[in-house]
């Protein structure tokens, strides 16, 4: 099959330019009000101290849809997928929103000792095990690892995407062949730099606590949740009709297939972690699930592995829910849901844990960062072709189909 | 007694004087998917095609229904689900209650690896043993590989066969169909 030739693959017109700058609007007001709410309660430094903690679980969450993103694209190209080459496109512009998530990672770098008592002088100086943990947890040494992760990111996702848009014009097997070079050894630099991200970020939180594993389990949740992204971002760029039918249900029924594998895996994970703190019960470790498991934290736990697990397991299981653009969309959008819910698992239980410390600057920081995120992609989308036009592969993922 | 067909088949039962059905060449897979799409206009059901590799879309030029396949391959998973949940929680719990490093007697997280492992197996069992017994396999015989040019059905050629049992069988008029759609070679099968 050849693509069609009325078909241009351009997102052209107002529609699109209009999309993005409402998705902005909508970032820039849901910002604001988290703002305002954040100071309108009684107490305002714990207001302000929860906002930053609300912020850093919405972080957690977005940078894990650019993770997951470049994790797609990298793998396309270790293994020459052809199926994919007309979702390419769509996954490198999420994955380019890295640079917008350097500029978000900001304000988090200036609220360090709030957030984590490893970077609070006063809190070290009587902490014997902190004092052990210094010389990896300290401040100068975690804006390096930031730094380097984020070189590390932004130079994969730049020079995935650069070569990709530049084969629009050339149609240089060449560039293909540079991309599938680097795809193994950028694995490899993604799933450390990764892994040390999410004891930086997320587990530090908790410095006390490890975990292994902890690393794959913010991988599991990424992935997913760019999946789910992907789908959602996807559905859209279908219904401006700027595709034909580049991207069919065969596209969406394997997206959901890798969405549907990761449910299980983020399970497998989970309950790995679970099982091996449950079994050697030493307090130490098991004082991050006593957390998540008093007050309504509790019922938040149980909430998270019906509806981060079973619900969607059954749910996406028939072929008939992932080949249905409608259906899987809405599958996409709870799962994107409970991944929010999954970071606020992570994170938050160190902003309290007596009960779930729910605040309407969640989802309006939930909201605002997705909007803005949205807008990113939808801009970036509009600027290029949506699909690789002169990718080698292009024929074979338009005939694509499952059996 | 008289056999289901497909243990007739199977157990080589097939009565004798009649013929078991008529089969066709064609040229390239293009020309097979018309032909399977032609024979089920023309109101056949029990026919079938053979070629050396999967066509894209001959399921629905043959009208194939999709296969109960998963359905049984979830009967298996819940199986072995509920069996290993069920089993543990008997064994540990009730038949010889032993307490490990103090943990209550019925402890689920401990149960869930087996759980999952007898969720896997057995939906591999019946994924392969349900897939054998919806293709009648292992069949022993069929009457097409009397069929000299049928050999190539496995490496460059594209048949398609209609059994006699078909309510739309009639040895001239069958022979007449296949011959307008293209068909080469027709041959009368023996049972």
């Amino acid at each position: 099959m050849r693509p069609e030739a009325q078909v241009d693959y351009r997102l052209k017109g107002s529609h699109p330019q209009l999309v993005w700058r409402v998705l902005l609007a909508l970032a820039i007001a849901s910002l604001v009000l988290g703002l305002v709410f954040s100071f309108a309660g009684a107490d305002d430094s714990e207001a302000w101290r929860q906002f930053k903690f609300s912020y850093v679980t919405s972080y957690a969450c977005y940078l894990s849809l650019s993770l997951g993103a470049l994790f797609f694209v990298l793998i396309q190209h270790s293994c020459n997928a052809r199926w994919s080459v007309t979702v390419r496109r769509v996954s490198e512009a999420i994955m380019m929103n890295m640079g917008l998530m350097l500029v978000l990672l900001v304000p988090i770098l200036f609220w360090l000792p709030d957030l984590y008592h490893w970077a609070d002088a006063e809190h070290v100086a009587h902490d014997a095990l902190l004092q052990q943990k210094a010389p990896y947890l300290n401040i100068p040494f975690f804006l390096i690892r930031m730094g380097l992760y984020f070189v590390i990111w932004i130079g994969l996702s730049t020079y995935l995407y650069n070569r990709s848009v530049r084969q629009d014009e050339t149609g240089d097997y060449g560039l293909t062949q540079a991309m599938r070079r680097i795809s193994p050894v950028g694995l490899i630099l993604f799933s450390l730099s990764l892994t040390y991200f999410a004891f930086d970020l997320l587990m530090s939180l908790d410095a006390h606590w490890y975990s292994t594993i902890f690393g794959v389990y913010y991988f599991s949740g990424a992935f997913m949740g760019a999946l789910a992204f992907m789908i959602l971002i996807c559905i859209w760029v279908c219904s401006t009709g700027a595709l034909g039918r580049a991207i069919n249900r065969e596209h969406f029924h394997d997206l959901g297939k890798l969405m549907f594998g990761m449910v299980v895996f983020w399970a497998y994970i989970a309950f790995s972690q679970l099982l091996l703190i449950w079994m050697g019960n030493i307090p130490e470790e098991t004082v991050w699930y006593m957390h998540r498991y008093t007050g309504t934290w509790k019922g938040f736990s149980w909430f998270l592995l019906i509806g981060h697990f079973i619900l969607p397991f059954l749910y996406l299981l028939p072929r008939s829910v992932k080949r249905n653009q409608a259906l899987l969309g809405i599958g996409a959008l709870w799962m994107l849901a409970m991944h929010y819910l999954d970071m606020y698992y992570l994170a938050m239980p160190s902003f309290t844990h007596e009960n779930v410390p729910f605040n309407i600057v969640d989802p309006a920081l939930f909201i605002g960062m997705g909007c803005l995120f949205a807008a990113a992609v939808v801009w970036r989308l509009t600027r290029r072709h949506v699909v690789p036009i002169r990718d080698p592969y292009l024929a074979e993922s338009l005939a694509f189909e499952n059996f | 007694m008289r056999l289901p067909h497909f243990l007739r088949l199977v157990t080589g039962q097939l009565p004798e004087d009649n013929p078991f059905g008529i089969v066709a060449e064609f040229d390239n897979p293009g020309a097979l998917m018309h032909a399977a799409e032609a024979v089920r206009k023309a109101g056949y059901r029990a026919f079938d095609v053979h070629s050396p590799f999967p066509i894209h879309g001959m399921d629905e030029a043959m009208g194939v229904r999709r296969t109960i396949l998963p359905f049984l391959v979830l009967g298996g998973g819940l199986t072995g689900c509920v069996g290993a949940l069920a089993m543990q929680i008997w064994m540990m719990a009730y038949d010889y209650p032993l307490v490990i490093s103090g943990k209550p007697l019925m402890s689920i997280p401990a149960y869930i690896p087996v759980t999952f492992e007898l969720t896997i197996l057995l939906s591999g069992f019946a994924a392969v043993g349900s897939m054998l017994f919806l293709n009648f396999l292992p069949m022993l015989y069929h009457p097409l590989f009397k069929h000299e040019a049928f050999r190539k059905a496995t490496d460059n050629a594209f048949f398609l066969s209609i059994e006699a049992r078909d309510k739309q069988f009639d040895v001239e008029g069958t022979r007449s169909l296949l011959e307008s759609i293209g068909g080469r070679n027709i041959t009368l099968l023996e049972p």
